[in-house]
């Protein structure tokens, strides 16, 4: 017992020490004067944390957004791995009381509790990535935002036809072997559309390009889109892209030696020898338009969808060790036709339906419980992407893909 | 030294003997010294790790608890989860029966409740659909639990991994219903009946949560009783001792099985009500997040008592919630809060060792030649 009551002391008092100790360390307080004004607190809600491509690509854009305008981390706050449930209410409510003035939330299943959120605090702004409701609640302070990122798809495309091309001339595979495997998470429109517009960028420039598309049902799980991708791989697929957010797939593709098109961050450091291109939406611009907004008292638009022009929709490095010859050139090309609007990804030329070209498509645009189609998407001989509202509404399959 | 000499006289340098009982005040002491040493050994692992102030480090802890009235809430809404499925699995473990599948019980009895909600609408009075939400939940989650149990009772098959394979079956039949019910395959259901309510359990006394959590009180206090004082109790504690004891003394053990999983399953069916109906309005493959595995660790660490089930449910609760909090405040990665939840726990079980055996070091004049 007095053995007992030695340690026990010697434990207690290291435990004393250790805290006066720490407690020596006052943390000191940055002090305000910077650009976007002292007024702004933004809180971000992400799904998942920096392990997902996906959140780290907004999780990055905030803290490159917070050195420009020379915010406070008191004034940034993040909070991780929230998932789509009442723990997003719950964290948006926290956030309202750590003073938060306008809070972002990263995933498309926390639209529903933030658009609740936004109704039981009014005076705090409520903005989300990829929903589609509030170009019809006309909630004042509940905003959606998203990005035209189906043409940056078509310019990793582009890359990536490319790189068939050069396969194709190298004679390392045949013309009708150029078969692209897509790793995509959920069947629904955000995913289509992106697939679409990569593989319609392929086709431009690579005619027989084809696409097998493999689901994991799951936005973030390492093992099943690596699964998925060296399944594409055996199954003739000589060239990969995913829309999935975990590095399963670009690393699949490194082992096995097959080119790889990514998402949201560039994967040159997992695959050095197959990572090809990314394209990735930015989204500091967005982030600096509502910092700079609620500093400067002005409102924060209603569906934001951001463009290559606003620096939002981006491409990452381009590998020139992977990359086929003229890649950069084609590229740069074909971005100033986008630009200049002389070019539409989703233009009824590029693409049939079984066949046949189309002339008319409803699309479920605004949302409502029963999923109708609502609203008529084609006109001017092309489908009118992101602009009805800002989240992607694509969900055609067309001529040339297969889902697995 | 001589070789010889020392084999005739060899003693370990250390062994292990069973203590006795050690005196209640005194247990407590060593369980209180071992969650300072815990978090002395967290405050060098922050400091090492980060460079950051580990007291800044615990205040963000307490903080993110205590901080508001609505962390205070949120604190007491994750316990009586946490609980509620620990109530659950804690009979089937005194049986020795190892119900893993809380998990799988807890979401089909969340399936049936959305069912019930995506169905029904606002076709009933609200008090009618929350009845018949609540009966659905509770079977569901009988049937979930039933299924290993009568294999277990007629034919000894192995309940663990029995009971693990069903919560594989149980999140394939949600990812399937929230298919066939968003045609848009986004795979997201979003608040169910957000502007009608319905099938929403009301807040009382206009306190969000306050409904789960006097659910949740009342049940443990129940299952306390149930398991110390009642006679089905004791035939779970017979059952869990020796099946032999059981039979020899006339207990019926197929019978006590079958009627504890049901228990067992029924009760998780409730925390899947609890936590559509009273909580999260929708239902997603994650609806119960590892609960159904964390309560059992709830149940162990508590020896099977729900009153200390309050306190251990508590105990993980506060990790995970000031683990958040940390990784905002701090900037640091949630990795960094489990490590340190995962240091803690680890001295909790590690004092209990030191609870129940004694060490014996080689004593030291033998040492001294």
């Amino acid at each position: 017992m007095k053995k007992f009551v030695k340690v026990l002391a010697i434990v207690l008092a290291v435990a004393l020490v250790a805290t006066l100790a720490a407690c020596g360390n006052k943390d000191k307080d940055a002090d305000g004067g910077n650009k976007a004004g002292n007024s702004v607190k933004i809180g971000l809600i992400c799904l998942h944390d920096e392990n997902s491509t996906y959140d780290a690509n907004f999780i990055n854009a905030l803290k490159a957004a917070q050195q420009e305008l020379d915010l406070t981390d008191d004034q940034v706050l993040i909070k991780t791995n929230i998932p789509e449930s009442d723990a997003c209410y719950t964290a948006a409510e926290e956030l309202v009381e750590a003073g938060c003035n306008v809070i972002f939330a990263d995933s498309f299943g926390h639209e529903t509790y933030i658009l609740q959120a936004a109704k039981d605090f009014p005076e705090v702004q409520f903005c989300h990535a990829t929903g589609t409701m509030a170009h019809t609640e006309n909630i004042a302070n509940f905003h959606n935002a998203f990005a035209n990122i189906y043409e940056g798809r078509f310019l990793a495309g582009v890359a990536a036809g490319m790189k068939l091309n050069e396969m194709i001339e190298s004679g390392k595979i045949s013309e009708e072997k150029a078969v692209i495997g897509y790793v995509g998470a959920f069947p629904y429109a955000e995913v289509k559309s992106g697939y679409t517009s990569f593989f319609l960028g392929a086709r431009s420039v690579c005619e027989t390009a084809t696409m097998k598309v493999a689901y994991t049902n799951s936005w973030f799980d390492i093992a099943l889109e690596r699964e998925a991708a060296l399944n594409l791989i055996n199954n003739g697929c000589v060239l990969i892209s995913q829309h999935a957010d975990s590095e399963g797939a670009p690393k699949a593709c490194e082992e096995k030696g097959v080119p790889n098109v990514a998402y949201n961050i560039s994967t040159i450091s997992m695959g050095p020898n197959t990572a090809l291109i990314s394209s990735k939406i930015n989204w500091a611009p967005y982030f600096k338009l509502i910092c700079n907004a609620i500093a400067n008292g002005e409102e924060i638009p209603t569906d934001y969808c951001g463009t290559i022009k606003d620096g939002m929709v981006e491409l990452t490095e381009l590998n020139e060790k992977v990359a086929a010859e003229g890649t950069k050139e084609k590229i740069d090309a074909v971005k100033a036709d986008l630009e200049a609007g002389k070019l539409h990804v989703f233009s009824t030329d590029a693409f049939a339906v079984k066949g046949e070209k189309l002339t008319t498509y409803k699309a479920d645009v605004n949302t409502d419980e029963a999923f109708t189609p609502d609203t008529e998407v084609i006109s001017d001989g092309y489908f009118h992407e992101s602009e009805y509202r800002s989240a992607p509404y694509f969900d055609i399959l067309i001529d040339g893909i297969t889902e697995m | 030294m001589n070789n010889s000499l020392k084999k005739n006289t060899h003693e370990p340098f250390l062994h292990i003997t069973k203590r006795g009982e050690m005196p209640i005040a005194k247990a407590w002491i060593v369980r209180l010294a071992a969650i300072a040493a815990s978090l002395l050994v967290s405050a060098a692992v922050i400091v090492l790790l980060t460079g950051y102030n580990p007291i800044q480090v615990f205040k963000a802890m307490f903080s993110g608890n205590f901080g508001s009235l609505s962390k205070v809430r949120t604190l007491f809404q994750n316990i009586a989860m946490l609980l509620c499925i620990s109530l659950a699995v804690t009979p089937a473990f005194k049986m020795k029966f190892w119900n893993l599948g809380a998990e799988g019980q807890v979401l089909v009895g969340g399936l049936a409740s959305a069912a019930c909600m995506f169905y029904l609408k606002d076709s009933l009075p609200n008090i009618a659909l929350i009845l018949i939400m609540f009966v659905a939940s509770i079977l569901s989650g009988i049937v979930w639990g039933l299924i290993p149990a009568v294999f277990k009772a007629k034919w000894n098959a192995n309940e663990t991994l029995f009971t693990l394979m069903m919560n594989y079956v149980a999140i394939q039949l949600v990812s399937f219903f929230i298919m066939l019910w968003v045609p848009s395959g986004s795979s997201v259901m979003g608040l169910i009946n957000a502007d009608s309510r319905a099938g929403w359990l009301p807040n009382i006394f206009g306190q969000k949560y306050l409904l789960n959590i006097l659910i949740v009180a009342v049940l443990t206090a129940v299952m306390y009783f149930y398991l110390k004082s009642s006679k089905q109790g004791y035939e779970i504690a017979v059952v869990g001792e020796s099946e032999n004891t059981a039979k020899y003394i006339g207990i019926n053990v197929k019978k006590v099985i079958i009627r504890t999983m049901t228990i067992s399953g029924g009760l998780c069916g409730l925390a899947g009500f609890l936590l559509v109906s009273g909580t999260n309005h929708t239902v997603t493959k994650e609806l119960a997040g590892g609960m159904g595995f964390t309560a059992v660790m709830v149940s162990w660490l508590a020896k099977f008592n729900p009153l200390v089930m309050v306190l251990t449910s508590f105990l993980i609760v506060f990790l995970q919630r000031g683990a958040g909090e940390i990784a905002t405040v701090c900037r640091l990665n949630e990795s960094v809060s489990d490590i340190l939840t995962g240091i803690i726990i680890f001295f909790i079980i590690g004092s209990e060792f030191f609870i129940n055996y004694k060490i014996n070091f080689k004593s030291k004049h033998k040492e001294e030649k």
